[in-house]
């Protein structure tokens, strides 16, 4: 099966900073796939290196299976949504939509009645006679994705485009996207440092740090098996266990994760561990105690229905199960 | 078809043509440049330097021709008495011009922009800029009529009972003359008309940089509203303010026109080398003659850069 | 900086206001005189107005409309070199960065930085080595070479305010650098380098110190003028064409200021 996008053993160096560090990436046919991580981590170059608006300094980029490495962005049968969006001012919605198609020559009627299509596919009928500049954000955005989707590419990459929305809006078009995905059944690369959208949204995740692609897998298999210490803090709330806790609670490992949901309250007879409670934190639908246990502090969240958490000073024991601690093998390489 | 096609056939030259530009972004700006360069450097800086180069020949007293040979002649004539007046009565007139500009470009440029808003500051601005872009003749000439004898200056000053201050002013020497319209007076009052917008403007935009709550902070520490404008906004408008001079000192330093109608028989560097290149035919000392201004203004450039003035630019 | 809700004190509304009447009494004066009937000196107030010098001047001074026409015609083709020029100087140096980019944008600035006398003379002693006799189009080259900065300034000012990524969501849409010119860059550089046209066609017409060393016998309209400076022919003709010459020049300043002014608040 060829894969729809690969990368292989890219570099890209601005200088002597390498932006990009020889990353192996395969992306399957109807694939939505997240790159995930911090800024400066390499993500958004390797997106625009898929588009072609950044030219490796080494290593293939393939597009279903044609070395399209050095071909300029209107060569490749890739769209993309902006970060900014980047709607033409001096166009109406409806030419913007249809300049895919425009700068193919294809007739007037013919773009305008697909344009019309596009707007209708993304919820915003009827808005072809207006300008962007009197569009709000999350319209603007639809709008960036008609333009994307009007010329039937294999890949859709999307630039953190939910960066500027504000929380609701950012969650309604989530949904949205993935139902669209879905729909036209075409590969998805998103990219975004939201860790809530990248496990929310995809099949699968790829995280990524200083230019190295850490992990790629299941939204599932990363948060709950991650390969590297990076990955473990990045993905979700962490207890990173080292030294001689990890290897007394972790059978022998130097570098374990227990994610704080993950842990229970209970007696101290049969614990796993015990501590003294030193701090709670209220989040609404749980709340997150810090205990402390010898030389470490691990945050423990207690859903809301388990009742009050206990005062500050308190002693406790802490409960998990075998399978709730996850080891850590490269854990003490240190990346930062 | 598209250029989604790529393996099928060739592509279309325009296509090719636009690939290997995007590939070699550093030919496109080569091709870019070419054509400006060309013009502005061969026509441009090729005469400049052509000029300059003339500055070490020397004019043959007999053959009028033009020597091609390097020597220093020139800049010794240079140091001669009746030059060295023009310079220093021309980059006298120069800094005195600038400092009057500045003075009367401190209050308009602060209150455009610390107390005029919307329409009226745009009115402002469109004031300003309008004598700034006009024709340099026809201010001239507006002066020409308002100084003259029988103008509208002398006409005001009688009916105030003012014409023996006038009088007084033009018998005094060094800056007198024969009327307002032939002294230095009025050439100084002309420069400062002339160039006035010049200094208006950037120091209006180095006062609008000026964080709003900084002067606030100010006030609410206890400094009367002079104190704040002196201890506060000016250290910050400085670079402003030595922009708009880098203006009003150049201008002044090369104009030939406005002594030339204006004022008295003194010269200035720009009537010397006007007169030096044009009826004397003496190209070699009006290059040496012209590299004067250029070194002055160069000097004046660098301590302005001193002061912060190319950021504001 | 917001302008403060308190009330500027009197001295300063007074010297601000006083400052711009300065600028402007004396342009109001020459519309005056325009219509002064007195035709042997500036004498003020003018005695009696009437309309007649602009008569004269439209029917009896053909040297003033042949220096109109040249100056409209020399304005013109600079104009149009500079635009070429400035957008491609503009286009190569407004987002890059290379060894070398200061010093070109300085040598752009030149022209119109030192003083122009020495362009003048520069030019015309370059002619005469050369052999190339005076012309229409000595002069155009003079003015050419100061334009081109004007349109460059304001053409890179709209490029750097423009989003990058135009110009790579219109290549990835499928347009080739061409089209992308075409379609894209173009038109959000149309306001810009109208803007630049105008304030260089006003400089253009302008412009008398480098136009007198490079003009030969041409006469265009500031030559005249300054030679009725010097030596005035018939006063109240020259009081005309100084009206003339305002309005011309008032009316592309005033919209080049609306474009620009258009540009920065609207289509973003």
């Amino acid at each position: 099966m060829i894969p729809t996008v690969a990368l292989e053993n890219v570099c890209c160096e601005y200088g002597a900073v390498k932006a990009v560090d020889g990353v192996d990436l395969a992306l399957a046919a109807g694939e939505f796939f997240t790159l995930l991580g911090p800024s400066g981590s390499g993500k958004t170059t390797c997106l625009r290196m898929i588009g072609g608006f950044a030219l490796p300094t080494s290593g293939r980029v393939l597009i279903e299976g044609r070395d399209l490495t050095d071909a300029p962005p209107y060569a490749r049968p890739v769209n993309t949504v902006f970060q900014d969006y980047a709607l033409f001012p001096h166009m109406n919605v409806r030419d913007n939509v249809a300049y895919g198609l425009m700068v193919r020559g294809v007739a007037k009627a013919e773009r305008h009645r697909r344009a019309e299509q596009m707007l209708e596919l993304v919820r915003l009928p009827g808005a072809g006679e207006r300008r962007p500049g009197q569009l709000s954000g999350g319209q603007r955005q639809r709008v960036a994705l008609a333009r994307a989707l009007i010329n039937e590419p294999r890949v859709l990459l999307l630039d953190e485009p939910l960066g500027a929305l504000d929380l609701k809006l950012r969650e309604q078009m989530q949904a949205e996207l993935k139902a669209l995905q879905r729909r036209l059944g075409i590969t998805f690369l998103f990219v975004t440092h939201d860790q809530h959208e990248a496990l929310s949204m995809s099949d699968r995740v790829g995280v990524m740090n200083r230019g190295r692609l850490e992990q790629v897998g299941a939204p599932r298999e990363v948060y709950d098996a991650p390969a590297t210490r990076f990955v473990a803090e990045f993905v979700g709330a962490a207890n990173l266990l080292e030294g001689e806790l990890a290897r007394r609670l972790a059978e022998g490992a130097s570098c374990a994760l227990l994610r704080p949901e993950r842990i229970r309250l209970g007696p101290e007879r049969g614990a796993r561990a015990a501590g003294t409670v030193t701090d709670s934190q209220y989040f609404g639908s749980f709340v997150r105690l810090r205990v402390q246990i010898e030389s470490a502090t691990i945050a423990v969240d207690l859903h809301a229905s388990a009742g009050p958490p206990p005062p500050n000073g308190a002693r406790v024991g802490l409960h998990w199960s075998a399978a709730a601690i996850h080891r850590i093998e490269n854990g003490t390489e240190d990346r930062r | 078809m598209s250029a989604l096609a790529l393996d099928a056939a060739p592509r279309p030259l325009r296509l090719r043509v636009s690939d290997a530009l995007y590939r070699r972004r550093a030919l496109l700006i080569l091709l870019l440049l070419v054509p400006p360069m060309l013009w502005v450097g061969a026509v441009y800086v090729g005469s400049l330097t052509a000029l300059l180069a003339n500055s070490f020949f020397r004019l043959d007293d007999f053959t009028g021709q033009v020597v091609r040979e390097v020597g220093f002649g020139n800049f010794a004539a240079l140091l001669q008495g009746a030059n060295v007046d023009v310079v220093l009565r021309t980059v006298t007139m120069a800094l005195v011009v600038t400092g009057a500009c500045i003075v009367l470009a401190l209050p308009i440029a602060w209150y455009m922009a610390r107390h005029a808003s919307g329409t009226r500051k745009a009115l402002l601005y469109l004031a300003i800029m309008l004598p700034l872009w006009s024709s340099y003749l026809v201010r001239l000439y507006a002066w020409k009529l308002l100084l003259a004898k029988e103008g509208a200056i002398s006409w005001v000053l009688a009916k105030l009972h003012l014409s023996w201050l006038l009088e007084a002013l033009l018998a005094a020497p060094v800056v007198g003359g024969h009327s307002l319209s032939f002294s230095p007076l009025g050439t100084f009052v002309v420069f400062v008309y002339l160039w006035l917008p010049f200094m208006i403007l950037p120091i209006q935009a180095a006062f609008e940089r000026v964080p709003a709550s900084l002067v606030e902070a100010s006030g609410d520490l206890g400094a009367h509203p002079a104190a704040t404008f002196w201890r506060v906004v000016f250290p910050l408008a400085v670079p402003g303010i030595a922009a708009g001079s880098i203006f009003t000192f150049s201008l002044t330093l090369g104009d030939y026109i406005v002594p030339g109608v204006i004022g008295d028989s003194s010269m200035f560097i720009g009537q010397v080398v006007s007169l030096q290149q044009g009826t004397a035919g003496n190209v070699p000392l009006a290059a040496a003659m012209s590299l004067v201004p250029i070194a002055v203004i160069a000097l004046f450039l660098w301590g302005a850069k001193r002061l912060g003035a190319f950021d504001a630019l | 900086m917001r302008s403060s809700a308190a009330p500027a004190s009197p001295w300063l509304r007074v010297s601000a206001w006083t400052v711009v009447a300065f600028l402007h009494v004396p342009l109001a004066l020459i519309v005056l005189y325009a219509f002064s009937a007195e035709d042997q000196s500036y004498v003020f107030p003018p005695p009696e107005l009437t309309l007649r010098w602009f008569a004269v001047a439209w029917n009896d001074r053909p040297d003033v409309w042949r220096a109109i026409w040249l100056s409209l015609e020399v304005a013109a083709y600079s104009t149009g070199i500079a635009l070429v020029l400035g957008t491609l100087a503009a286009g190569a140096l407004a987002r890059t960065q290379f060894f070398g980019r200061e010093a070109i944008s300085l040598l752009l600035i030149l022209p119109i930085a030192l003083p122009g006398i020495i362009t003048g003379i520069s030019l015309r002693s370059a002619y005469s080595t050369l052999g190339i006799p005076f012309s229409f189009w000595t002069i155009v080259l003079g003015h050419a070479t100061f334009c081109v900065v004007v349109v460059f300034n304001n053409a890179v000012a709209r490029l750097r305010r423009a989003s990058p990524s135009l110009i790579e969501a219109s290549m990835d849409l499928g347009a080739d650098g061409f089209q992308t010119l075409r379609h894209v860059i173009l038109p959000q550089l149309a306001s810009a380098l109208l803007a630049g046209g105008l304030l260089a066609f006003a400089l253009s017409f302008d412009e008398v110190i480098v136009t007198t060393f490079t003009a030969g016998q041409q006469t265009t309209l500031p030559i005249w003028m300054l030679a009725e400076l010097v030596r005035p022919r018939q006063r109240p003709v020259t009081n005309v064409v100084a009206v003339i010459i305002i309005a011309l020049t008032f009316v592309p300043i005033l919209a080049a200021y609306y474009l620009t002014r258009a540009d920065e608040h609207g289509a973003r």
